[in-house]
C-alpha cells in the first residue's frame, strides 16, 4: 500500500498534527515503507482466529463504588498551561 | 574496575561497611562527572535526604530488603514533585503530581532514587537517538560512539557505566532486553501484568511492562521481588500472591529442556552472535540441559503485527498530550485547532509522529479489519505457537538482537531498518511472556552479545534460575566496559 | 394533525444518555455529586495525567444489568470497553471509553401507549460509557473554560430501534423510559441537570416505501417539550427539502429552542472518524449468571406489573391504574395512603388524580415535594369516610394542608369544619329551609324529585357546609312526605 498525500493529510488531521507541504513526500514514503512491512501479515491465514486484545485471558476486575479521591485542584492546576478561577482555559470553542 | 552487584552493596550496607549516604554520594559524584548523557534529571538533594533517612532507619533496626540502595528510574515513571519527561519536549517541564506504583514499591523497599534516566521519546526507539534530551553513549563504544540501544538506553548505559548499581526500565518490544544486550547487562522483562503500569507513561498498553536492568540475574530477582505485585489501580495487573524470585536460583538445571526456535537463527543474524549463542548452549548442555530444535512458525510476522498494534495503541494513548491540562503548549495560536496541532507538532519528535500517524491510519474507518483486527489475530497465532512449544520445552533460547551495538546515526535514516533490531524480542511482548537478556560473550570488536531466554507465562523463577546458573558458570556478566578501565 | 401525515411517513429513533446513580465515577474514585466547584471532583485519572489507568465501578455494571432486565433484554455475558477517539477540550484523554461491538445490554423492548393502543418499541442496545466534562463559553472573553467534574460520570446510552412514527410517539417513548429508569432507581432523571439527555434520529419517506430515508441526528433536546418541537420542526424541514426536489444530508443538527429551529453542525461531523478499538487497559467484562440472577431477584416491580396489580388488588379502572403507576413515587404514595386509610381505593385515586395532581402541576412540584404527605392525605380521607368532613369541607382542609396550616384535626378544629351529624341540629336547619322555600317544597310534592338537590344545598349553605348531606337529604324527604 502506498499512501498518497491526501491520505497523509487526512491522517495528520485526525492525529492533530501539522504536516508542512515540504514534509508530505517524506511522510508518504516513510509511512508507505512501514505499511509494506505490516502487510506481510497478508500471507497469513487467520480464518476463524479470535483476535487477541489482551496478553492473558483475564476478566475485568470491578472496584466497589466508593468515593476515595479528595480535591487536588490546586496541585493539578499548578502544572496547567492556562487555568483561571478553577477552570482550564483553551481558545474559544465555537460549536 | 570491576562490577559491584546489588547483592554486594546490600551486604556492605547491612554490615556497616558503607552508609547509604556514602554510597549515594559516591554514585552522585560519578553521575556528575559522566559524559554518557544517561540521565535526564538528577536529584542530589532528595537522594541524599532519602539516604540519610535510610541510614537512620537501619540504625533503628529496619530490615527493608533494599534499604539504602541507590537506583535510577527510567524517565517514563511519574514521581510526585519530580520532573518526568518521557524523553519528550512535550513533557520537558512536566512535574508529575503523583507517583507510579513501581516507584512507590521500590521506595517502600528502601531504595534511593538518584534521578531519571534518558530514553527514546515515549519509549519509541531502539537506539535512544529519539530522545529530545540528546543521544546516550554506550560505555562499550570505544573509538566510535555507539548507541546503548533503546528505549531504556539511559538506564542500561547508567548501569554499564557504573553510575548506578541498577535501574528500572520498561519493555514494550525489547526496550529492556535490547539495551541490556548492547551494554553487556542483564535485562528482565516480567510477564505482562506482573508489574503495575499505574504511573508508567503508556506507549502500547497491551505490551508495556516495567523491567529492571542489572549486572546479574540474582540482582534482577532482588529488584523484582519489590517491583512486582498486584495493584488495584491497574485493571491488567495479575492478582496473585507475591513471590520470592530468588527461591529457585540455586536449583541445578539437570533435565532442563531447551528449545532453539529456528526462526531466531535465520538470515540477518550476525555470525559472531550465532557463534556465541552456540557456545552458550554448550554451557547449558554441560549443566545437564538437553536441547531441541523447535519452530515458532508465525514469529516472522511478529514485527508486522507489532507495528500495527503498538502504534495503534500509542496513537490513542498520546492523544491526551493536547496542551490543555499539563505539558507543553505552543506559544502562537489563533484558535483551538491551531493550538492542538501546533502543540503536538512542536512537542513530539519525528518517530513519535510517524507512529501516531501509522496507528491512526491502522484504526481508521475502512482499514481496521485489514490492519488492527488482522494484527490481533496474528498475535493470537504467535501466542499459540509459544503455548504449544512450552508443552515440549522448559525454556526457549536464542540471540537477543541480530547485531551488536551500532554507531550513532548509522540507522536513523531508515525507520524500518531500525525496527529490525527488535525482531527477536517482539514476539515475547505480543504473547505477554517473561524473557531476559544476559551477556554471553563479546564480538571480535569487543562489543557485548546478548542471549535471550524465554519461559512460560508467570514462570519468572525458572527464567531467573536459568540465567543465574549460566552466570555461576561463566563470567561474561562481570566484564566492564573498556572506557571504565581507562578511567 | 400535520399536513405531512398523508404523504409522508416519519421514522424516529432515540438515543438516550442516562447518568447512573452511583457514588463515584465510572473509572475513578471521584465523587459525581452535582454542583461542586469546578474541577474539585477531578482525580489524576479524571484529568488523564500521563500514566493513569481506569478501574471499573461495580455499581455501574449492576445498574446497567438492572436496566437490561427491566426491558427484557439480552445481557451480554461478555462485553467489551472500546475507545472512541476524538479531540475535544472537555475530553481529557482524547478518547471516550465506551462500548461498541459488544455492549452490556443487547436487544430489548419497551411498550408505549399511543392513540391506537399499546405499541412495542424495540431497544437496540444499551451500553456503558463515561461522560465528558463541560465547556463554559460565557465566563471569559476569548477563552472557553473547561470543568472536568462531570468527566467520567457513568452513563448508560440507550439506543432505540427506529420504531416511532410521530413526534408524539417519540415523546411517549421518552416519558416511558424516563419513568422506567427512575422506577428501577438507576437514574434520577433530572433533565435540567443533564442526568437524562436525548438525541433523536429523524428521517421521512413517502408512505409505502420500504427503504429508509436519509436521517439527521438532532442534539441538545433536553426536555419532553423540546423533543416534540424539535422533531416536528425537523420533519417539516426535511419534507420541504424533499418536496422541492432536494436531498437530505446525513448530519448532526443542533436544536435551538430559543429560535425553534435546528441548525447544522456539519463542519464538526466531517472531521470525525472515531477509530474505535477495544481498550487495552480494560480486559473484557465477564458476567456470571449468578450475578445477573441476583440482580433479577432484587428487581423492583416494573410499571406494567404494578399497573395490572393496581387494577386487580385495588379494584381501580385502567385509566386510574395507569395514572397512578406512571411514576414509581406516585404509586408508592398511593399505596401508603391505601395502607393507612380506611377510605375506599376509588376515593383515594380520585383525590390523587384530581386535587393532588392539579395542585402539584400548578406549583410545578413532583409528588416527592408535595407539601401534603401521604399520611396526611390518609387522615383527611379518613375524616371524609367517617363523615367528620363533607366533600366540600374536605377540599377546604386539603387547601389548608397544602399551605401547611397544621394537621388535619387541627385544621378541622380551628376552622370549625366538623360536619354536623347530630340529627337534631340538622333537623332544626331542615325545618327552617322547608319554611323558607314553600315553592320548592310544593314542586317536590308534585313529583319533581330533582328539586331535592336545591333543598339540600340550602341546608348545606345554612350550616356553612358542615351538615352531613345524606342526613339532610333523608330528613328533607321524611318531612316533605
Amino acid at each position: 500500500m502506498t499512501l498518497d498525500s491526501k491520505t497523509v493529510h487526512t491522517i495528520a488531521r485526525l492525529s492533530q498534527l501539522n504536516i508542512d507541504d515540504g514534509e508530505v513526500d517524506r511522510y508518504c514514503q516513510e509511512l508507505s515503507n512501514i505499511l509494506s512491512l505490516v502487510e506481510q501479515m497478508e500471507q497469513c491465514d487467520t480464518t476463524d482466529i479470535e483476535p487477541m486484545t489482551h496478553p492473558f485471558d483475564a476478566s475485568l476486575r470491578l472496584r466497589s463504588d466508593e468515593v476515595t479521591e479528595t480535591n487536588q485542584r490546586e496541585k493539578f492546576q499548578a502544572i496547567a498551561p492556562q487555568a483561571e478561577r478553577g477552570l482550564y482555559l483553551v481558545p474559544k470553542v465555537i460549536d | 574496575m570491576t562490577i559491584k552487584t546489588i547483592k554486594q552493596h546490600l551486604a556492605d550496607l547491612k554490615h556497616g561497611q558503607v552508609s547509604s549516604v556514602e554510597l549515594t554520594s559516591d554514585y552522585l559524584a560519578r553521575i556528575a562527572s559522566s559524559e554518557l548523557n544517561a540521565f535526564i534529571s538528577v536529584n542530589p538533594e532528595t537522594a541524599l535526604a532519602a539516604a540519610k533517612h535510610a541510614d537512620e532507619e537501619r540504625a533503628a533496626g529496619s530490615d527493608k530488603p533494599l534499604l539504602g540502595l541507590p537506583i535510577a528510574h527510567k524517565d517514563i515513571f511519574c514521581i510526585d514533585g519530580t520532573r518526568t519527561t518521557c524523553g519528550s519536549k512535550i513533557l520537558e517541564n512536566f512535574t508529575a503530581p503523583y507517583t507510579a506504583t513501581v516507584v512507590n514499591r521500590l521506595s517502600d523497599a528502601g531504595t534511593i532514587s538518584l534521578g531519571k534516566t534518558n530514553m527514546d521519546e515515549f519509549a519509541m526507539g531502539s537506539s535512544n537517538e529519539n530522545s529530545y534530551f540528546g543521544d546516550v553513549l554506550n560505555p562499550w563504544g570505544n573509538e566510535v560512539s555507539r548507541v546503548p540501544g533503546g528505549s531504556s538506553g539511559g538506564s542500561a548505559a547508567a548501569v554499564a557505566g557504573q553510575l548506578v548499581p541498577a535501574s528500572t526500565g520498561t519493555d514494550t518490544g525489547g526496550s529492556i532486553r535490547q539495551p541490556a544486550a548492547f551494554c553487556g547487562l542483564t535485562g528482565v522483562k516480567p510477564s505482562y501484568g506482573r508489574c503495575s503500569r499505574y504511573g508508567m507513561i503508556a506507549f502500547a498498553s497491551s505490551l508495556d511492562q516495567a523491567a529492571p536492568v542489572t549486572h546479574t540475574a540474582e540482582d534482577a530477582a532482588l529488584l523484582l521481588n519489590s517491583m512486582t505485585g498486584f495493584d488495584k489501580r491497574d485493571s491488567t495487573s495479575v492478582e496473585i500472591e507475591n513471590e520470592d524470585f530468588t527461591r529457585d536460583l540455586n536449583t541445578p538445571l539437570d533435565g532442563l529442556k531447551i528449545g532453539l526456535p529456528k526462526e531466531f537463527f535465520g538470515e540477518g543474524l550476525d555470525d559472531e552472535i550465532a557463534q556465541r549463542v552456540a557456545d552458550a548452549i554448550k554451557v547449558y548442555e554441560s549443566l545437564g540441559a538437553s536441547v531441541v530444535d523447535v519452530s515458532l512458525p508465525n514469529a516472522k510476522l511478529a514485527l508486522a503485527a507489532y507495528y500495527v498494534i503498538a502504534p495503534a495503541e500509542a496513537s490513542s494513548n498520546l492523544a491526551r498530550f493536547d496542551g490543555v491540562r499539563y505539558g507543553y503548549r505552543t506559544e502562537h495560536y489563533d484558535d483551538l485547532g491551531q493550538m492542538y496541532a501546533r502543540t503536538r507538532s512542536e512537542g513530539f519528535g519525528e518517530e513519535v509522529k510517524r507512529r501516531i500517524m501509522i496507528g491512526t491510519y491502522a484504526l481508521s474507518s475502512g482499514y481496521y479489519d485489514a490492519y488492527y483486527a488482522k494484527a490481533q489475530k496474528v498475535r493470537r497465532l504467535i501466542s499459540n505457537d509459544f503455548d504449544s512449544l512450552f508443552q515440549q520445552v522448559d525454556v526457549l533460547i536464542g540471540p537477543t538482537t541480530p547485531t551488536t551495538a551500532f554507531t550513532h546515526g548509522s540507522r536513523s535514516d531508515d525507520p524500518v531498518a531500525m525496527y529490525l533490531n527488535d525482531i527477536y524480542t517482539i514476539p515475547v511482548n505480543l504473547a505477554g511472556l517473561p524473557a531476559a537478556s544476559i551477556q554471553c560473550g563479546l564480538s571480535s570488536n569487543g562489543l557485548p552479545i546478548g542471549l535471550q531466554l524465554i519461559t512460560p507465562y508467570l514462570q519468572e523463577s525458572r527464567l531467573l534460575k536459568v540465567a543465574h546458573q549460566f552466570q555461576l558458570e561463566t563470567d561474561w556478566h562481570t566484564l566492564t566496559a573498556p572506557s571504565l578501565e581507562v578511567a | 394533525m400535520f399536513s405531512w401525515d398523508k404523504h409522508w411517513e416519519v421514522v424516529i429513533g432515540l438515543e438516550v444518555h442516562a447518568q447512573l446513580q452511583t457514588q463515584s465515577k465510572i473509572f475513578s474514585g471521584s465523587s459525581i455529586a452535582y454542583g461542586a466547584e469546578p474541577n474539585t471532583q477531578t482525580s489524576a485519572v479524571d484529568i488523564a495525567l500521563p500514566g493513569v489507568l481506569p478501574v471499573m465501578n461495580h455499581e455501574a455494571v449492576r445498574l446497567a444489568v438492572r436496566f437490561g432486565l427491566a426491558v427484557d433484554a439480552h445481557i451480554n455475558r461478555t462485553n467489551v470497553f472500546a475507545r472512541k477517539n476524538y479531540f475535544y477540550p472537555d475530553l481529557p484523554k482524547g478518547y471516550q471509553i465506551s462500548q461498541m461491538a459488544l455492549p452490556i445490554v443487547g436487544a430489548g423492548t419497551l411498550d408505549i401507549e399511543t392513540e391506537d393502543g399499546t405499541k412495542q418499541i424495540g431497544i437496540t442496545r444499551a451500553h456503558l460509557e463515561e461522560d465528558a466534562g463541560k465547556s463554559l463559553h460565557e465566563d471569559f472573553q476569548n477563552e472557553t473554560g473547561i470543568d472536568l467534574n462531570r468527566a467520567g460520570t457513568p452513563l448508560l446510552e440507550i439506543v432505540s430501534e427506529p420504531d416511532m412514527r410521530s413526534p408524539s410517539e417519540a415523546v411517549a417513548y421518552l416519558r416511558k423510559l424516563h419513568a422506567l429508569v427512575r422506577y428501577i432507581e438507576i437514574c434520577d432523571g433530572n433533565m435540567q441537570e443533564g442526568s437524562f439527555r436525548c438525541d433523536a434520529n429523524v428521517s421521512v419517506r413517502p408512505r409505502g416505501q420500504q427503504e429508509l430515508g436519509t436521517r439527521t441526528e438532532l442534539k441538545n433536546i433536553n426536555s419532553f417539550r423540546f423533543v416534540e418541537r424539535a422533531i416536528e420542526y425537523e420533519i417539516e424541514r426535511q419534507i420541504d427539502i424533499l418536496e422541492d426536489g432536494g436531498e437530505i444530508v446525513q448530519e448532526t443538527r443542533l436544536y435551538d429552542a430559543d429560535n425553534h429551529e435546528t441548525r447544522s453542525m456539519r463542519s464538526k461531523e466531517e472531521a470525525h472518524d472515531y477509530r474505535y478499538f477495544p481498550d487495552p487497559d480494560l480486559p473484557p467484562m465477564v458476567l456470571e449468571d449468578s450475578f445477573i440472577e441476583e440482580i433479577r431477584a432484587r428487581l423492583p416491580e416494573l410499571p406494567e406489573a404494578k399497573r395490572s396489580r393496581f387494577e386487580t388488588d385495588y379494584d381501580l379502572n385502567a385509566s386510574d391504574a395507569e395514572l397512578l403507576t406512571s411514576e414509581r413515587e406516585t404509586a408508592d404514595y398511593f399505596e401508603r395512603v391505601a395502607a393507612a386509610s380506611d377510605s375506599d381505593n376509588k376515593t383515594i385515586a380520585n383525590w390523587m388524580t384530581g386535587e393532588l395532581f392539579a395542585n402539584l402541576n400548578k406549583s410545578e412540584l413532583s409528588i416527592e415535594e408535595s407539601p401534603i404527605r401521604s399520611a396526611q392525605l390518609a387522615e383527611l380521607l379518613d375524616r371524609l369516610a367517617d363523615d367528620t368532613l363533607s366533600g366540600k369541607t374536605a377540599k377546604q382542609v386539603f387547601a389548608a394542608l397544602w399551605n401547611q396550616e397544621g394537621s388535619v384535626d387541627e385544621i378541622i378544629d380551628s376552622k370549625g369544619l366538623k360536619q354536623i351529624t347530630d340529627t337534631g341540629a340538622i333537623e332544626t336547619i331542615v325545618d327552617e329551609v322547608i319554611a323558607n322555600c314553600p315553592d320548592q317544597v310544593q314542586q317536590f310534592k308534585d313529583g319533581n324529585d330533582k328539586v331535592i338537590g336545591f333543598l339540600v344545598g340550602q341546608v348545606m349553605q345554612k350550616s356553612q357546609g358542615k351538615a352531613n348531606p345524606q342526613i339532610a337529604n333523608q330528613l328533607l324527604k321524611e318531612k316533605m312526605k
